[in-house]
């Protein structure tokens, strides 16, 4: 293998039935150098640190080490550990009521007989020569959660790894931690230990890493020296728009004119909640489209769980046509008119077993109180006329929702929310994962519903779908609101460059 | 000719439809029972008229037993099928507070002296205070489930374990005995009812429940928490709250049971009333084909269930296997029963079927 490069993937392909993961992916890691893996939901990143991790097997490719003769073979977790191929992943892995050093030798000793005291002195030189803040026998959960990261990249590192995959290890951590982290890592690099950076945080990205690789729809996209690929660049191949794309054309979206003297249908000031965000201020009007906009995790979900009460609201102040209001559960929200379809379809959306029907009346019932339930007939009703209103495809009202596809179940719980005649409408990712034609039904329904008085925020990771929709956007990025686009301003130009920031 | 198939496919899917009932299994189970007890001694279904000591007119005969001791078991189970509905879990305290609750009913109707003359206290008193001591004990069980977010069976291990002790030290250990004979028309016999009362109080709270789940939201919020609870909080839900109400129903049940098992005795023994008889009541459930892991339940199934394995019980009696032998037999066949109802199977013989139909039509 050529000098420096510690690890070559050539021609991965990846498929999961229906889904053509990887398709012929590349990737080339070089001693020494903390290497970015960029790309939105659904590039593929996972699924190649799976693939070289050896938790998923692949169709097709090679792998190859450094010092190692030919391709080689990753079956297991195992296998990749004893090729000297670490993880250490967003939730810690390690035993949080065990010792320190137990926790770095752990799994690790051969035989029975364990030398406690060469493995508190070995922890010790480590932990020392890593400038690593903890004692040996000091119970792990007592550590901070960006030490107790530190050690599990100590253990891997202790383990002769070549290659260090972190994949998001800063999404719990506050700015301090962080930049201890980074100081283990560029240590680490003078090392000559190859480091993989997965991350959604693009400042962390143009602070420590020395090379980009970005992936796009399960398909290599590029590798780029860092100093060679500014920001918007980076956001534009990110996302998949060029940057000159002269076909920007705003489409069916009307231009927003307020009313005079009209007061905004909500109006937040300073809210923040404990998902991690930093205080915003936001407002929308009657019968407005807008959204918020950003990268995966800068904080787009975290905002308008906060204005539902999804989230632990912690400060801030809400008005609902003027009038100061309390938000701290979801049912405050609902009662004030607020409906929420959440990002989340499976976990935060459908009740899986219970049938159309019932998922559709769900929110409109609890409004109605545990003791007005709905007749079987009223219930049927609201579901056939929601269901041809939407054109839900189901076998009948009965069928579990589960049982739906996912743009079918989309629709039930789109259902589910218009039924409650809401006055504020918020649609987290609403067209994630469902066919083309259902994404349409819906930009069609949003636009329609803010033509009758509704006000509609609309999140998307498509970003000519928002532009398309909205005719305001509120960018934000790692987590906190940095800019307002409306008017002349809505082009995906516009839109990338504010989302990238600063171009340093 | 294609009148005939058209027939024939409306029959087999009639028939499918029957076989897909979740009441369906419980059913079939306890016509086996019958069909083996009818070969095997059919003086099973004898049932005479004779008198009892007081003088009244009473039937008797294994189906009265089975009538009479599985209604206990047919009102816990309503309790035990809305607490694992919600909470994916069971309440194994059920006993225990079962003993706790007899003991308070027997404390309010004796006051100080543990062998009273006359009741101390109207029995309708008695009864409703040890309601709210039995609600009360389901909802410090569902608080620990729901507030701290402990394991069901570990949490209700807590009264389990201590029940049958606070129970005992309720009545400062003694043993009262009621010697009021309308004390014993509840877990025996109204005089002129040859039918066990019982199974009259068990068809008031099927009544009741059913009535509850008709005019409440209590099926469609409980089936949502149980099955997908961050969903149901995003639905304006508690789910929190849920679950303890889950809990208190069970509690309310529990006192009901409680007031039948002391009147049987007109006294209390404390550790031995009501004993293991959550398995039974949890079997019910199970039995019922509703899954343990939480979710969707059928109330009607578990009810059916719960006379079911009385009828095994019965059943087990009758052929005289000893009473040490007797958990191993049932659960021979309550193993069987179980993963026959369970989910899983159901939907791989749901789609075995389908290939055999697809078969049919090659």
């Amino acid at each position: 293998m050529e000098d420096n490069i510690v690890l070559k993937m050539r021609n991965i392909h990846k498929i999961f039935p229906g889904v053509h993961a990887l398709q012929g992916v590349d990737f080339t890691l070089r001693k020494g150098e903390i290497h970015a893996l960029m790309g939105e939901n659904g590039a593929g990143k996972s699924t190649l640190i799976k693939v070289l991790t050896g938790v998923y097997g692949k169709e097709e490719g090679e792998i190859f080490l450094d010092g190692v003769e030919g391709a080689v073979a990753i079956h297991s977790p195992q296998d990749a550990q004893r090729l000297g191929i670490s993880t250490v992943y967003q939730e810690i892995t390690l035993c949080p009521n065990l010792s320190v050093a137990e926790n770095m030798f752990i799994g690790r000793t051969e035989g029975v007989y364990q030398n406690w005291k060469k493995m508190n002195t070995e922890t010790d030189r480590i932990l020392k020569s890593l400038d690593i803040p903890a004692k040996p026998t000091q119970q792990l959960e007592s550590c901070s959660i960006a030490v107790q990261q530190m050690i599990a990249i100590a253990r891997a590192v202790d383990m002769d790894c070549k290659v260090l995959i972190l994949d998001e290890p800063t999404s719990s951590l506050d700015e301090q931690e962080v930049a201890k982290l980074f100081k283990l890592m560029r240590d680490l690099r003078e090392r000559g230990v190859g480091i993989i950076f997965v991350t959604h945080f693009l400042d962390q990205v143009y602070e420590v890493c020395d090379r980009i690789t970005v992936m796009r729809d399960g398909k290599l996209v590029g590798e780029y020296p860092i100093k060679e690929l500014p920001r918007v660049q980076l956001v534009s191949k990110m996302l998949g728009k060029e940057l000159d794309d002269l076909s920007d054309i705003k489409g069916e979206q009307q231009e927003y004119t307020k009313e005079k003297g009209a007061v905004p249908v909500l109006e937040a000031e300073g809210l923040v909640s404990d998902a991690g965000i930093k205080p915003f201020d936001f407002h929308i009007d009657k019968g407005e489209v807008n959204g918020f906009t950003g990268l995966l995790g800068s904080g787009r979900s975290e905002c308008v769980r906060a204005i539902f009460g999804a989230d632990r609201v912690l400060g801030g102040a809400v008005k609902m046509n003027g009038k100061n209001v309390k938000i701290s559960k979801p049912l405050d929200a609902m009662k004030n008119g607020i409906a929420y379809l959440p990002e989340d379809r499976k976990n935060d959306g459908i009740i899986g077993d219970l049938s159309v029907r019932d998922n559709i009346i769900l929110a409109q019932q609890v409004l109605r109180g545990f003791f007005k339930p709905f007749s079987k007939a009223e219930a049927n009703k609201v579901a056939d006329e929601y269901i041809k209103l939407l054109s839900i495809k189901t076998a009948s009202k009965d069928t579990p929702i589960k049982s739906l596809s996912g743009g079918n179940q989309q629709k039930v719980i789109l259902a589910r929310w218009l039924f409650t005649h809401p006055e504020y409408l918020i649609l987290d990712e609403p067209t994630r994962g469902i066919d083309v034609g259902t994404k349409i039904d819906i930009q069609k329904l949003v636009l329609k519903l803010a033509s009758e008085g509704m006000s509609v925020t609309f999140i998307s990771s498509e970003l000519d779908e928002m532009i398309r929709t909205c005719s305001r956007l509120v960018v934000m990025r790692d987590r906190k609101v940095v800019g307002e686009l409306s008017g002349a301003d809505l082009n995906q130009n516009k839109v990338m460059s504010t989302i990238a920031g600063g171009d340093k | 000719m294609q009148t005939n198939e058209a027939k024939k496919s409306s029959a087999s899917s009639f028939f499918m439809k029957i076989v897909k009932n979740q009441c369906f299994i419980p059913l079939a189970t306890l016509l086996l029972l019958a069909v083996f007890n009818l070969i095997a001694d059919p003086s099973f279904f004898k049932i005479s008229l004779g008198y009892n000591s007081a003088g009244n007119p009473v039937l008797s005969g294994f189906l009265i037993t089975i009538l009479d001791s599985g209604s206990e078991l047919a009102i816990l189970a309503i309790g035990m099928t809305l607490v694992t509905a919600a909470t994916g879990g069971q309440d194994i305290s059920v006993g225990a507070a079962i003993a706790i609750s007899g003991s308070v009913l027997l404390r309010v109707l004796c006051g100080t002296n543990s062998r009273p003359e006359t009741l101390q206290a109207p029995i309708i008193v008695a009864f409703l205070v040890s309601c709210v001591v039995a609600m009360l004990f389901g909802a410090f069980n569902g608080v620990l489930v729901a507030y701290f977010k402990i394991q069901p069976m570990i949490a209700t291990l807590i009264l389990y374990t201590a029940g049958r002790s606070i129970a005992a030290w309720i009545n400062n250990n003694e043993l009262p005995v009621i010697s009021e004979p309308s004390f014993t028309y509840f877990g025996e016999f109204i005089p002129g009812i040859p039918i066990p009362t019982p199974f009259f109080i068990a068809v008031a709270c099927m009544i009741i429940i059913g009535i509850v789940l008709k005019v409440t939201n209590l099926k469609l919020f409980t089936q949502a928490v149980g099955i997908n609870e961050s969903s149901s909080r995003l639905n304006g839900l508690n789910p929190a709250f849920i679950k303890v109400l889950s809990f208190v129903i069970l509690g309310l049940c529990v006192a009901v049971v409680g007031l039948i098992k002391v009147s049987r005795i007109s006294t209390i023994n404390y550790s031995v009333i009501a004993k293991d008889i959550e398995m039974d009541a949890i079997l019910a459930v199970a039995l019922g084909g509703n899954a343990l892991s939480g979710g969707k339940f059928n109330m009607a199934a578990s009810i059916i269930g719960a006379y079911v394995i009385q009828f095994l019980t019965t059943t087990l009696y009758k052929f005289n296997v000893q009473s040490d032998a007797l958990p191993a037999y049932k659960a021979i066949v309550v193993i069987l029963l179980v993963v026959i109802s369970a989910p899983t199977v159901r939907e791989a013989f749901s789609s075995m079927t389908k290939k055999l139909k697809v078969k049919e039509v090659a």
